[in-house]
């Protein structure tokens, strides 16, 4: 079984190797003039041949394609792949893995589900880095690049990272938790080849220690250094000691304890930057009233290279023209911790002509999103967070601002939309304005809200969706819905991977729509909705192409979890209790299942059942 | 859904605080799993509160949501309030206007944590936010390894340094004043705090 899920085979079973696909090989291969050799020799040339081609692949779903040719293939395409992607840590140990891809440069690996984000998921459920740590230290001592998404990793594994892999290069942490700043300590002072260090959204704790002194003196290798999600205090001095002597140095992306004073002394020292992360964007508390402000607006001209900013932590709009001089260059400009006004973003946004990746607060209302309409013609992703995420009726971006996004920034590929309220007809518009929306995401706070202007369902703007945007491959629904949106869905959504769904749909119906209508569902997370067994058995046919299912606060009973883990082998079926739940109740809180080679996993904690 | 390691928390009386109520079983910190600056937020990735039962301290008081992100998990504005909805991760630090991050000692951990007493409305509030953040998990581990004999855990006292320097006992004035003096917090074993004079039971923590 290949370890990337999102391939589209026939249900994952060890290998076949048919010996006929051989035969061809040797077949291929003749005519070298050696007729003595012929069984043997033009083998060896052909797999000399496709292991130099084979290095040239980089697409993990080509390479899982060549791997399933023959026998051969197999062989060589798990010698030349160099970087493995595991998109859940449990569906193969880090033996088989290691067992297989014997010459791992960088491992990818991704853990808890998303909705664990949301509180839906109990700490310590597991996805822990340990044992990955061990097996890559002895299976890929020359490992160079691990990137992490929502694992747990504690202080010790950091500590292996640096003092094991004498040779390694990026550490990427994304949504991960359970190390801090000691952890960091160690890592950073022991790896001395460090090019990469990119904390993103992650819980680090404070364990008061000050991990910037503890990088290494002497010039740096540091390209990417990026700990805005850090909640600590940093030694201030140390950080620009390292940036002076970091000369490749083009990421760097502050915590909130950085004062925009300590930002211009950064920027200063190093103008080549491409992408900034601006820290707390404020003066701090104790710089005195009669000092002179530096001249922030010549420090950010001087970063001609600066493509990507954000950060703005605990911003002072007062300070925000400094940054009218890179505004014309920006790609991505992040104001998702700015609680600015429409009139406060107008004056830069009417500046980036080349914007494409745009997230932001909705206290920039639609009058705000449409300035943003008016300006950026190239944007590619727009999300738009909730200042106050409460159920009011009242919000600051509505189906104003999504129709008015819609018809001017045509090319828009993704889109995340909080808001309080939501028209069939603007999304409708949506739909055809925008054909080549990948990912649609909207999220109508209010649970169950019909189109305040119809009091329909929102039915007819999802299936809109589905039906126009030919390339969709993630969904997530919100509103007032009934069974013919999913009927919609199973029907439109051919090329869906991702989808979300919460407190929606009527019945079974629903769920067995999508079950059986979307054959490309990897993806599919429902919390809050009326679908009981009879929907879960209608995926038995697919659930082994899919990386998981997350079903909480649904009508799934412990008896029809049971059935589909004793008709489906390979699928870890997991119940997950709250705190108030008997072990032995029928009614199922949440359920996560997923694919795996390796059966029943053994760090699971009390509270999880596996059937 | 509700709260996470069976905590004390249901146990606590939902009327009023009494000094059963403030002392805290805690163990060792333990696994830094749990947020560092104070509690579960809606939103967060660590956690498990529940939102919609959690009855904390004072219900009558109006909770004041001036400044534009108030952490839902521990205010009870309204009943509609749902685990994890809307799903924003991290939301409680986008446009936070203010925060009053304070260090959390608890005698006999080697770490320290963060709370934003912004974040509260009153002591029950807090208090109940540092039990989660203490986790239960770690008294299990505390007493299987230190082979404690008491059932309940180690008790501690919940303590304060002010603006002027002196330690004080968490509940002994208004919370308000309580959020602007406190420097840090520091959960003492009881038998220390007898010797520093401060047992008498907080005059405020049971009201706001």
């Amino acid at each position: 079984m290949s370890e990337d899920d999102e391939r589209q085979q026939s249900p994952p079973s060890d290998l076949e190797f048919v010996s006929n696909k051989a035969r061809n090989c040797n077949a291929t291969g003749s005519g070298s003039g050696h007729p003595e050799l012929q069984s043997t020799y033009p083998d060896q040339v052909l797999e000399n041949v496709l292991e130099n081609v084979l290095h040239f692949l980089t697409s993990r779903r080509d390479r899982n394609a060549a791997s399933l040719v023959c026998k051969s293939w197999y062989r060589v395409e798990a010698l030349t792949r160099s970087e493995l992607f595991i998109g859940n840590c449990y569906a193969v140990s880090p033996g088989r893995a290691t067992a297989r891809f014997t010459r791992v440069k960088a491992l990818h690996l991704k853990g808890k589900p998303r909705f664990a984000d949301f509180n839906l998921m109990p700490p310590d459920w597991g996805a822990h880095f340990n044992p990955w740590a061990l097996a890559m230290a002895k299976a890929y001592p020359w490992l160079e690049k691990v990137h992490l998404k929502r694992m747990s990793v504690t202080d010790d594994d950091l500590a292996t990272l640096a003092e094991l892999f004498l040779g390694f290069k990026e550490l990427v942490l994304v949504c991960c938790d359970g190390f801090g700043t000691s952890g960091l300590a160690i890592f950073v002072s022991k790896c001395r080849q460090l090019k990469v260090l990119d904390l993103i959204e992650s819980e680090v704790s404070d364990d008061e220690t000050d991990w910037i002194s503890c990088f290494p003196e002497g010039e740096s290798n540091l390209e990417s250094l990026i700990f805005d999600c850090v909640e600590c205090h940093i030694n201030f001095e140390a950080l620009d000691r390292l940036v002076a002597r970091s000369p490749s140095l083009k990421k760097l992306k502050l915590n909130r304890y950085v004062s925009i004073g300590q930002l211009y002394r950064l920027m200063v020292r190093a103008p080549q930057l491409t992408h900034l992360g601006t820290g707390s964007f404020s003066p701090s508390d104790i710089a005195g009233q009669g000092d002179q402000e530096p001249d922030y607006v010549a420090a950010f001209a001087a970063c001609r290279s600066l493509v990507c900013l954000s950060g703005f932590r605990e911003i002072i709009p007062d300070y925000l023209p400094a940054i009218y001089p890179v505004c014309a260059n920006l790609t991505s400009l992040n104001f998702s911790y700015a609680n600015i006004t429409a009139e406060q973003l107008k004056p830069i946004i009417s500046k980036c002509h080349k914007l494409q990746t745009f997230w932001v607060l909705d206290s920039i209302c639609d009058e705000g999103l449409q300035a943003v309409a008016a300006t950026c013609k190239d944007l590619r992703e727009l999300r738009v967070f909730p200042v106050d995420p409460r159920e009011d009726n009242d919000g600051p971006v509505s189906e104003v601002g999504l129709q008015a996004i819609s018809e001017g920034c045509r090319k828009l590929q993704s889109i995340l939309y909080f808001c309080q309220r939501m028209t069939n007809a603007a999304v409708i518009a949506m739909s055809k304005n925008c054909p080549d929306l990948v990912v649609f995401r909207l999220c109508i706070m209010g649970r169950h809200r019909p189109d305040p202007v119809t009091g329909e369902p929102m039915d007819d703007g999802f299936g809109a969706i589905v039906m126009n945007c030919k390339k969709l491959t993630r969904l997530a629904v919100s509103g007032l819905l009934t069974d013919k949106a999913f009927d919609y869905i199973g029907r439109h959504g051919k090329l869906v991977r991702t989808l979300s769904v919460a407190f929606a749909g009527d019945s079974d119906m629903a769920l067995k729509y999508v079950l059986e209508g979307c054959p490309q569902l990897q993806k599919l997370e429902i919390r809050d909705s009326p679908f009981g067994d009879a929907a879960l058995r209608s995926g038995l046919h697919h659930y082994y192409n899919m990386r998981f299912l997350w079903m909480s606060s649904c009508r799934l009973t412990r008896h029809g979890c049971q059935e589909i883990a004793r008709a489906m082998p390979r699928l870890v079926v997991e119940v997950i209790r709250s705190a108030d739940e008997e072990e032995m109740d029928d009614v199922v809180g949440t359920l996560y299942m997923y694919r795996s080679l390796e059966g029943p996993r053994t760090d699971a904690p009390k509270f999880v059942t596996i059937l | 859904m509700s709260s996470e390691n069976g905590k004390r928390l249901l146990e606590t009386d939902a009327g009023g605080l009494n000094f059963e109520a403030t002392e805290l079983t805690l163990g060792l910190p333990g696994e830094p799993r749990v947020t560092s600056d104070g509690g579960a937020k809606l939103g967060s990735k660590r956690g498990f509160s529940e939102t919609v039962d959690l009855k904390l301290g004072d219900n009558n008081q109006e909770v004041k949501l001036g400044h534009s992100l108030q952490e839902a998990a521990k205010s009870p504005v309204s009943k509609t309030q749902v685990v994890g909805w809307p799903p924003v991760r991290g939301f409680a630090k986008r446009g936070k206007k203010s925060c009053k991050y304070v260090k959390v000692a608890v005698d006999g951990a080697p770490y320290l944590r963060k709370v934003d007493l912004e974040i509260y409305n009153s002591y029950q509030q807090l208090l109940t936010s540092l039990e989660d953040m203490f986790s239960c998990f770690t008294i299990r581990n505390y007493l299987n390894e230190k082979k404690i004999d008491q059932v309940n855990g180690i008790e501690y006292m919940p303590t304060y340094e002010d603006k002027d320097g002196d330690w004080m006992l968490v509940g002994d004035v208004p919370w308000q004043m309580f959020v602007e003096s406190c420097k840090r917090l520091r959960l003492m074993k009881s038998s220390e705090a007898v010797g520093l004079g401060l047992t008498t039971g907080p005059k405020y923590a049971s009201t706001n």
